[in-house]
């Protein structure tokens, strides 16, 4: 069994926000994390993979630099690495981002005894649709919002949360699953997996590799292709730095107190 | 000397950063104010292979190299300065045996250390502190054995709970001391007659084990020699570079953070209607503690790099230890001056800081002991 887990290089939305003229992110300019949620997606994968000596594969589509982040994949415990990586491919939305990874990973070899993980969504576009639209582009089921994971003999049962409850499914390879943060700890890279990374492969996967690929659509690729453009991107203006109170905690929580019953909050 | 640090150390750094901030860090006033070290930080540290740092691969270890030690203990000790004194101990105790034991010995005690069992370092006694060559525990021959008697002081990672085996130095021979006379053993804590006596309570690194270690006929058989009879001076010895320059991280790890909270503190703290970081006096403080600061840290990376290189380092290590652990007293202080009265309060994390600071310049070789070992260089 292999599994494919799909991971993002976001901006660490604790920096500063830096935005081109398009529209879109600038993100050469931007401290940058990996997707919590796809964190999650890693250590569900990797925790299989300790139940099952399964094979782990992070993919990610971005520029050059997110081959590190991929070896810090590696590190933690990934088998290897796929980096999504041309110029063609830049600007893609969720429609062209999905169709180009699920490409990558059909190129790759995915069988009917595998699996995809992906974070529930991405901190910088939030549209939750990229995991859900490589299940359609490869035309197989997809469990969202997974919470719980467990492998019983050939299906997986899992916890899909809802807003109000949860239900529990059941589901067989091949399939795809979004993963959610309250799913599991992270665990770290260790030392021996960082001393070693470097000896796995990552495979670079560029437009001359896939654009013959059936599952990718020419046209629909890139920013010029993409269905969807984003016409603005901004930050918000700042409320403003706020009071600081000094002292002690004692003092401070009475202070506040106090403060809050002459605004008549409490 | 490059400053340029590889990938895998960069990545070391991202793991040692993360893992100091979420897990560490957040128990680090706890185990101040409780004195009691959380050992379930150790069986996670080892988790991660930490104590595998300096362990030959053979072994198990990663053995990454002196400079990968420095930029470890230097995350930690941002984060929790006991933390740091048990790893950069247990780092200090691995080094030992890695190049003075023999087969068996490092594959069982350097196995221990990875599973994150601690290790101790038993030199200093009640009567024998900076003049090591005064110690007076003995090991006598008797058939295969030898038998330990004798105190020790002062002793890391060895508490109520804490430590499984400990590098005891001995006199084999009281006539010749230092000259001949000690010999390293490597002593089991399960062993009848090794008693962990007072754990120390102390001004500083409170959640560090420290405690004194009563030898009463302990019995060890020959095979826990480390080295050579008659060699332990020159196995204690052996471990006294990157012993320096662990502590000189620890010190350098301590004074960032004070120098850190020292920054935010005088952003924040409003005086006659501005920050008193507006103040050319504060601003000062700042200036100078940061460039001593990274004057320390440069030191300290220097001499790690010469062990690297395999080549002399023993006046850098002591130039390094000397000056970081000087500088992160200086600069702990001035920190605490800067947070004015609410410096003195337990509330505020320098507090803490200033106090774990003090031991710098006494621990791991006086600073007055640097001085002599620097100056006995230059006047070679």
């Amino acid at each position: 069994m292999k599994i494919f887990v799909c991971v993002k290089q976001v901006p660490d939305t604790s920096g500063k926000v830096a935005v081109n003229d398009n529209g879109t992110l600038d993100r050469s300019s931007m401290a940058t994390i990996v997707n919590p949620d796809d964190m999650n997606a890693m250590e569900a994968a990797l925790s299989l993979k300790d139940e099952t000596n399964c094979q782990v594969i992070a993919v990610t589509m971005g520029p050059a630099p997110a081959e590190a982040m991929l070896r810090e994949l590696i590190a933690m415990g990934a088998d290897e690495g796929i980096l999504i990586s041309s110029r063609e491919f830049g600007g893609s939305d969720t429609f062209a981002t999905s169709q180009i990874i699920a490409a990558a990973i059909n190129h790759a070899g995915f069988g009917k005894d595998d699996l995809i993980f992906c974070g529930r969504q991405a901190i910088d576009g939030d549209t939750a649709q990229v995991g859900p639209q490589i299940a359609e582009k490869l035309d197989i089921p997809q469990v969202t919002y997974a919470a719980e994971i467990e492998k019983k003999e050939e299906v997986l049962v899992i916890k899909r949360m809802l807003e109000d409850g949860y239900m529990m499914v059941e589901v067989q390879t091949p399939c795809l699953i979004t993963c959610i943060k309250e799913l599991n700890m992270l665990r770290y890279m260790t030392l021996k997996g960082i001393t070693e990374c470097y000896e796995k492969p990552v495979h670079v996967m560029d437009y001359e590799c896939l654009k013959d690929e059936p599952l990718i659509e020419i046209d629909t690729i890139g920013l010029k292709g993409s269905p969807t453009n984003i016409f603005k991107s901004f930050t918000p203006p700042q409320k403003g730095s706020g009071i600081m109170l000094a002292g002690t905690v004692r003092d401070t929580a009475e202070e506040l107190v106090n403060r809050l019953l002459k605004a008549h909050l409490i | 000397m490059t400053l340029q640090l590889t990938k895998e150390q960069e990545m070391l750094v991202k793991l040692v950063k993360d893992f100091s901030e979420n897990e560490i860090a957040p128990l680090a006033e706890e185990t101040d104010r409780t004195g009691k070290f959380p050992m379930q930080i150790v069986k996670k540290m080892a988790e991660t292979g930490l104590f595998g740092l300096n362990v030959p691969k053979e072994y198990g270890g990663v053995d990454m190299g002196e400079v990968s030690k420095v930029l470890a203990i230097l995350e930690i000790a941002k984060a929790c300065s006991s933390t740091a004194e048990m790893y950069a101990v247990q780092l200090l105790v691995n080094g030992i045996i890695a190049v003075n034991g023999n087969q068996e010995q490092k594959q069982k005690y350097l196995g221990m250390s990875m599973e994150g069992k601690l290790g101790a370092f038993a030199l200093t006694e009640p009567g024998a502190g900076s003049d090591a060559g005064a110690l007076q525990t003995t090991a006598v021959w008797d058939g295969d054995d030898y038998i330990l008697n004798g105190v020790k002081c002062f002793i890391s990672n060895l508490g109520p709970e804490e430590g499984d085996y400990a590098i005891v130095i001995a006199l084999t021979d009281k006539e010749k001391k230092i000259r001949g006379g000690m010999t390293a053993f490597l002593v089991d804590r399960e062993l009848k007659g090794f008693v962990v006596g007072k754990t120390e309570d102390k001004m500083g690194i409170r959640g560090a084990a420290v405690s004194e270690l009563i030898l009463e006929d302990c019995r060890v058989p020959k095979s826990a020699i480390l080295g050579q009879v008659g060699k332990g001076f020159h196995v204690a010895m052996s471990g006294l570079d990157s012993g320096r320059i662990g502590i000189a991280a620890q010190a350098c790890g301590e004074a960032r953070a004070a120098l850190q909270l020292a920054l935010a503190y005088s952003k924040q703290r409003i005086q006659f209607k501005k920050a008193i970081c507006q103040n050319q006096g504060i601003q000062w403080y700042l200036a100078e503690m940061a460039t001593k600061l990274r004057a320390a840290e440069l030191l300290t990376m220097e001499a790690a790099d010469l062990r690297d290189r395999k080549q002399p380092s023993g006046m850098n290590a002591s130039m390094a230890k000397f000056f970081a652990a000087e500088t992160a007293v200086e600069i702990a202080g001035k920190a605490v001056q800067i947070h004015g009265g609410y410096g003195y309060i337990k509330d505020y994390a320098i507090e803490r800081i200033y106090r774990d600071t003090r031991i710098l310049t006494i621990y791991e070789g006086t600073s007055e002991v640097q001085k002599i070992v620097i100056a006995k260089a230059l006047l070679q």
